[in-house]
């Protein structure tokens, strides 16, 4: 299981564009994605309603987990995505 | 109004299509406020009605499989829709509609969805369901989140529609011939797309002269009757003719009607057409007349229909919808663009009016505000965030460095003396000349006297003028009927402002939707207003109107208008003086 813990940098937080990219780039992805608040339960990152609602904030951590192929490189770019300002 | 959403009309709608839509409809007379004038003629398009909740004890006849297939293709359809409404429009639509298909297709969704119905539960109420769960969760986060609970309820309101048959929320982006819009009311996204080309009329049951209809429709110079009672009971398809001056709604009216309307419509245009060159009464005084704008994007229809230059340059326009503020140098080009479609003319820029009601994701408010109209808003932001003043200002006064158009500058919602100087000086520092406030608090107009020391101009805002002046806001319909720039105390407030500018030497301008009404041009003239700016396609009834009466008639005018005691009578008060209004068909 791979995974990364991003600080989300967007002055919007992990909300309108950079959500929609988000869960665009997590959809391509055959397995499971799963993305969580530090500490929190997580939800599919494929899922627009379920990361909205995360309503991660700017400067908040995120932890996101896949297994499979190519995960290592899904995660980074997830992760480039969410550290975007 | 949970769940609920307009849609098209159905038969046996509550106000009694069927009995409109029989045969004795015709010549049938409905009854509004005309807000946009012309003739328009087409059959009905009615968006109204609403998408009721599905039953919640509606079950499937049991082949759940079916049913599943039956709530994927539903929901991809409306997906693709969105997506194709939003290819066709471009740009911010494209944006906004593209996150809608996104949410459409959500995975966790269709899996909810697909649950409720292996449990039995029928796919309308299964799809109702499966979204109230991400709308509940969206609604208690509040702030943008909360915005978004709108988008779900359409969404869903539009798969609803597609699993039930009920005709689909929203307008038509094309059609065979122009329709007249029938709604309860419009909201901006119903209209992203529409075109004149689309659009014959639009008649609402809700809405006053200031309504986003009312906005909408001069600003396309299509007809418009608002306030119209029972029209969402007209049958879609009815052929409907709207007087948009007079306010009259006639169905299936009789050929002969339809072809004296279009002749009494193209009088009118070569009435309009006569009247050309800069503003002025009939006997020479003159009132330059120009054009609110957006941004550089409405020049054209600003030039094509004679502006003489701009009369309100509304900036906030560059800083919506962004996560930090524009930098000065985009400013700059922005502003300066305008500049230079006017070498001869004047340019008025507002600096950027924002509020609560306005929301800008870089200048949040410091607090919820019960009452956004009376918050935080307009000049009181820059209070607070000096340095986005400091940087527009800089951005103008570069901008008007080499230009030849006159640059004035001119700040939203002052109410005190200390104010309007307050931002004279931060544009003296900036280096701009002109420095003006609108008026729009009636604190402001009150004392205009005194305000009018510390400035260089007025330009009177009759929406919020009149908002606050009837203590009605202008987002609750329930209290549209107030929202009327003819009130008589309207009318005196615009005045003690005119002739304290008058009296200083000094110019008062109205930008409010008043001065694109024909007949309140010509009070306003009267009253000593000495510009007056609009949406362009305004812009050639007003200079029609004034080119025929003088100042004397539009000063008579003026003064019978303040006699009378209601906005009604005020405004056929001023009718009475001005005879050269019946060759406009006002």
């Amino acid at each position: 299981m791979a995974e990364r813990t991003v600080s989300v940098a967007s002055e919007v937080g992990l909300h309108a564009r950079p959500a929609a990219t988000f869960v665009q780039t997590a959809a391509k992805a055959p397995y499971d994605v799963t993305i969580a608040k530090a500490g929190g339960s997580p939800v599919s990152a494929k899922s627009i309603l379920s990361v909205l609602a995360l309503d991660v904030r700017q400067g908040e951590s995120i932890v996101i987990r896949a297994e499979g192929d190519g995960a290592e490189e899904l995660l980074d770019e997830l992760a480039q995505i969410a550290s975007a300002s | 109004m949970d769940g609920q959403r307009k849609t098209g009309t159905t038969a046996g709608d509550e106000n009694g299509a069927r009995s409109l839509a029989g045969t004795s409809l015709a010549g049938t007379v409905l009854a509004g406020t005309g807000v946009s004038p012309g003739a328009g003629y087409g059959p009905a398009h009615v968006l109204a009605g609403e998408i009721p909740e599905p039953d919640k004890e509606a079950r499937h006849d049991g082949d759940a499989a079916a049913e599943r297939a039956r709530a994927e293709r539903a929901v991809e359809e409306v997906a693709a829709d969105l997506e194709a409404r939003g290819a066709r429009a471009g740009g911010e639509a494209e944006e906004v509609l593209g996150a809608q298909a996104l949410m459409a297709r959500d995975p966790s969704l269709a899996v909810e969805v697909g649950e409720l119905i292996e449990r039995g539960v029928a796919a309308p109420r299964a799809v109702f369901d499966a979204f109230g769960k991400y709308r509940d969760l969206l609604a208690a986060a509040g702030g943008y989140l909360a915005e978004r609970v709108a988008d779900l309820d359409d969404i869903r309101d539009r798969v609803i529609a597609v699993l039930t048959g009920l005709p689909m929320p929203g307008v038509p982006a094309s059609a065979a011939e122009p329709f007249v819009l029938v709604a309860k009311d419009l909201a901006p996204a119903d209209t992203a797309l529409l075109s004149k080309d689309v659009v014959a009329a639009f008649v609402t049951e809700q809405g006053g002269p200031t309504s986003h209809t009312a906005i909408l429709a001069r600003s396309m110079g299509v007809p418009a009757v608002v306030g119209c009672a029972g029209a969402t009971a007209i049958a879609p398809g009815t052929p409907v003719l709207v007087d948009g001056a007079s306010g009259q709604v006639l169905l299936a009216p009789d050929p002969a009607r339809v072809a004296e309307a279009r002749a009494a419509e193209e009088a009118r245009r070569a009435v309009l057409s006569a009247a050309t060159g800069p503003g002025a009464t009939a006997d020479g005084h003159p009132v330059p007349l120009l054009a609110n704008i957006g941004g550089p994007r409405d020049l054209e229809s600003a030039l094509a229909n004679g502006a003489e230059g701009v009369g309100l340059y509304r900036t906030e326009f560059l800083f919506l919808d962004r996560e930090t503020a524009p930098s000065g140098s985009e400013q700059e080009e922005a502003y300066r663009a305008v500049f230079e479609a006017f070498p001869e003319g004047r340019v008025v820029v507002r600096t950027l009016d924002s509020g609560a009601d306005k929301p800008l994701a870089f200048l949040p408010p410091p607090e919820e505000e019960p009452n956004p109209a009376l918050g935080e808003r307009g000049l009181r932001m820059f209070r607070r965030y000096p340095e986005i003043m400091t940087a527009q200002l800089g951005a103008l006064a570069r901008a008007a460095t080499g230009v030849s158009a006159k640059v004035q500058v001119m700040a939203p919602m002052v109410a005190t003396v200390e104010e309007a100087e307050w931002f004279a000086d931060a544009c003296r520092t900036a280096g701009l000349d002109g420095a003006g406030i609108m008026i729009e608090v009636p604190s402001a107009a009150l004392r205009a006297v005194d305000l009018i020391r510390a400035v260089d101009f007025f330009s009177i805002g009759t929406n919020d003028l009149t908002q606050y002046a009837l203590a009605a806001d202008r987002q609750v319909s329930a209290v549209a009927g107030l929202q009327d720039p003819w009130h008589p105390a309207v009318l005196d407030l615009i005045a003690m402002a005119a002739s304290a500018a008058s009296a200083a030497g000094k110019g008062c301008g109205v930008c409010g939707e008043a001065a694109a009404d024909p007949v309140l041009a010509c009070v306003l003239v009267g009253m000593g207003v000495t510009s007056l700016s609009m949406g362009a396609p305004a812009l050639p009834w007003v200079r029609a109107a004034l080119s025929r009466h003088t100042l004397a008639q539009c000063r008579d005018a003026a003064a019978a208008a303040r006699s009378a005691t209601s906005a009604q009578a005020a405004k056929a008060a001023a009718r009475a003086e001005l005879p050269g209004l019946e060759a406009l068909a006002f």
